[in-house]
């Protein structure tokens, strides 16, 4: 994990004397005792995730053993084969179902949220400061409060079960972002679209070939933050999304939880959880500092 | 001149905005104003919705159920809110103390908080499972018999309350940042004055992340406002009701049992619940909010 944030202030209430053996400097009892509780919080935290991998590797008989086994006698690697040939789950199909709802989204949060963003930050007019505290105000809006209103809308537009009221409204920005991208596009100076200006560039050709080349961790931001946010979601796919053709991988799992299953195949159902974390999983391994910075970011304001 | 240059931007600030002005009316601005409108009415979605003034807040005073999904929403919160608060700060102080393999701490326990609320809820459950679950297993290792925990409506909520736990990397990180942009100088200055570890925490450390946590918490109530998924993937509300989460109440009536009109009345009181909430605590955070450079 890149330390940059951490570095920082790593020896501030140290002595200048101190600062120079600071390396093999000795731990104070404190000091140890903290390394101490981190790793026994560390060992609780991590331990749920060893059991999912565990669980996802046993046999079904293995699985309903009693006491359970932390590491599985007999290894299935095969519960991941039956997990995409199962034709009641239909893996494939939600994985595939919650790809397209997650890129669209992502390409229409970003994109959206740029245009708006840069409109916030560029121009002076009539009514900006109260569109920008509505705009604001609206990141507190509960989904649930506004949520009835909008189905009766999408059903009346004959959009149920399809992604559309899934992907539309992300083509029309979403407050978060946009505030983090204003924030972003605050701190690019002003002299930087002199020159596109004076080359009579479009308005929105500053925007496309001066602004958006330059936000490329703002943008990126974003794009995991809406991933993550989207491939994650339950609540409205699980409102738009009745036909299991249709169902993203979190309405898919919830579904196999309360089906037909005697006993919910647990096995399979991590194997399903892995698979579904995966894809967090390694966005966040390829893009931490962003992601880190992004959590800093919407979490300070 | 002068005019033209402020008519044109005008123009494209309203261009460049048009997609969300379009979105806030659509799906905010609208939604807000007609589940008020739907909120006096009975409607099933088929046939026309009928006007029935305050019919529907008439009944939802005496609906033991409604008054039960609030009791249970609020239990959730005040134990859960203040727990999740209280250890991601410390496990962030934790980590901001001078101790070896920081990075890895921190990635660790922000490790369960990338795995999504079904995923959890799927594993939980079986985690607490009563009879093959590990959770009783490890309990039976110090003697105690665990309860059946989802299947009682006396410990469901507490299983929730207890996962919990796992979340709190995604605050601690916060956190983490908050503590590291306290100012070297001010901790040094604190110490130079022989102040103990305490009172620099009261007087120094909190003062300047006050901010971070009073935002924390706002967003926090607003969350614990509107669990969902655990009570839809594990606990469908019960067992009798004990895990019946507000959202949960408007969700059933509202697409199972497809009374929108009921359900908006619910909707419409839970944001302003979440508005006069939301309005108390920026009020009452005066005393313990500091803002660097003063308030504007």
């Amino acid at each position: 994990m890149s330390n940059s944030v951490t570095e920082r202030n790593t020896h501030v209430t140290m002595d200048p004397a101190a600062l120079k053996a600071d390396s093999r400097r000795k731990m104070t009892i404190g000091e140890i005792i903290a390394f101490i509780l981190l790793i026994c919080i560390t060992i609780t935290m991590i331990f749920p995730v060893v059991f999912m991998v565990s669980t996802a590797l046993k046999t079904s008989k293995e699985m309903l053993q009693f006491p359970p086994t932390i590491i599985p006698r007999v290894f299935a690697w095969e519960n991941f084969r039956t997990l995409f040939a199962n034709e009641e789950i239909k893996f494939g199909i939600l994985y595939k179902n919650s790809i397209i709802v997650a890129v669209v989204s992502v390409i229409g949060t970003v994109f959206s949220s740029a245009l708006v963003a840069y409109g916030f930050t560029r121009y002076r007019a009539k009514g900006k400061r109260i569109l920008f505290m509505l705009m604001i105000s609206t990141m507190m809006l509960p989904y649930p409060a506004v949520m009835i209103p909008q189905f009766i809308l999408f059903s009346n537009l004959g959009w149920v079960n399809s992604f559309l009221p899934l992907i539309v409204p992300t083509f029309l920005g979403s407050a978060y972002q946009i505030f983090l991208l204003r924030q972003f596009f605050m701190s690019l100076p002003n002299e930087l679209y002199d020159s596109g200006r004076i080359d009579g560039c479009t308005e929105f050709r500053l925007f496309w070939k001066i602004a958006l080349p330059l936000s490329g961790p703002a943008l990126a931001t974003v794009a995991i933050f809406t991933f993550i946010w989207t491939w994650n979601d339950l609540l409205g796919p699980v409102l738009y999304l009745s036909s299991q053709e249709k169902f993203t991988l979190p309405v898919g799992l919830a579904a196999m939880m309360s089906s037909k299953f005697r006993i919910a195949p647990y096995n399979l159902l991590m194997c399903a959880s892995i698979m579904t974390t995966l894809p967090i999983i390694a966005i966040f391994a390829s893009a931490q500092k962003h992601f880190t910075e992004g959590i800093v970011l919407t979490g300070i304001k | 001149m002068k005019l033209s240059e402020s008519k044109r931007e005008n123009f494209y600030f309203y261009l460049f905005i048009s997609p969300w002005l379009i979105g806030f009316l659509v799906f905010a601005l609208y939604p807000i104003l007609s589940s008020l409108y739907y909120s006096f009415t009975d409607y099933d979605i088929i046939s026309k919705p009928t006007f029935i003034g305050l019919d529907n807040f008439r009944e939802l005073f005496q609906d033991e159920l409604f008054y039960k999904s609030i009791v249970v929403t609020l239990k959730y919160t005040f134990i859960s809110v203040p727990l999740g608060l209280f250890l991601s700060l410390i496990f962030a102080m934790l980590i901001n103390m001078k101790i070896p393999a920081q990075g890895f701490f921190r990635t660790a326990m922000y490790f369960p908080s990338m795995i999504s609320g079904v995923s959890m809820s799927l594993l939980w459950f079986w985690i607490f499972n009563p009879e093959a679950g590990i959770f009783n297993y490890i309990l039976s290792l110090f003697g105690v018999k665990g309860p059946a925990w989802f299947l009682d409506e006396k410990f469901a909520m507490w299983a929730l309350i207890i996962m919990t736990f796992w979340g709190v990397g995604a605050g601690m990180i916060i956190f983490l940042a908050g503590l590291q942009g306290v100012p070297a100088s001010l901790l040094e200055a604190a110490r130079l004055d022989g102040a103990s570890k305490w009172k620099t925490f009261w007087n120094v450390t909190f003062p300047m992340i006050s901010p971070v946590f009073l935002f924390q918490l706002i967003m926090a109530v607003i969350e614990s406002f509107q669990v969902f998924t655990q009570a839809y993937v594990m606990t469908q509300g019960g067992p009798n009701y004990s895990t019946r989460f507000y959202v949960f109440n408007v969700y059933v009536s509202a697409f199972k049992d497809f009374r929108l009109g009921y359900a908006s009345a619910m909707a419409w009181l839970l944001l302003l619940a979440i508005l006069i909430v939301t309005v108390i605590i920026m009020k009452s955070s005066n005393r313990f909010v500091y803002y660097e450079g003063g308030r504007d």
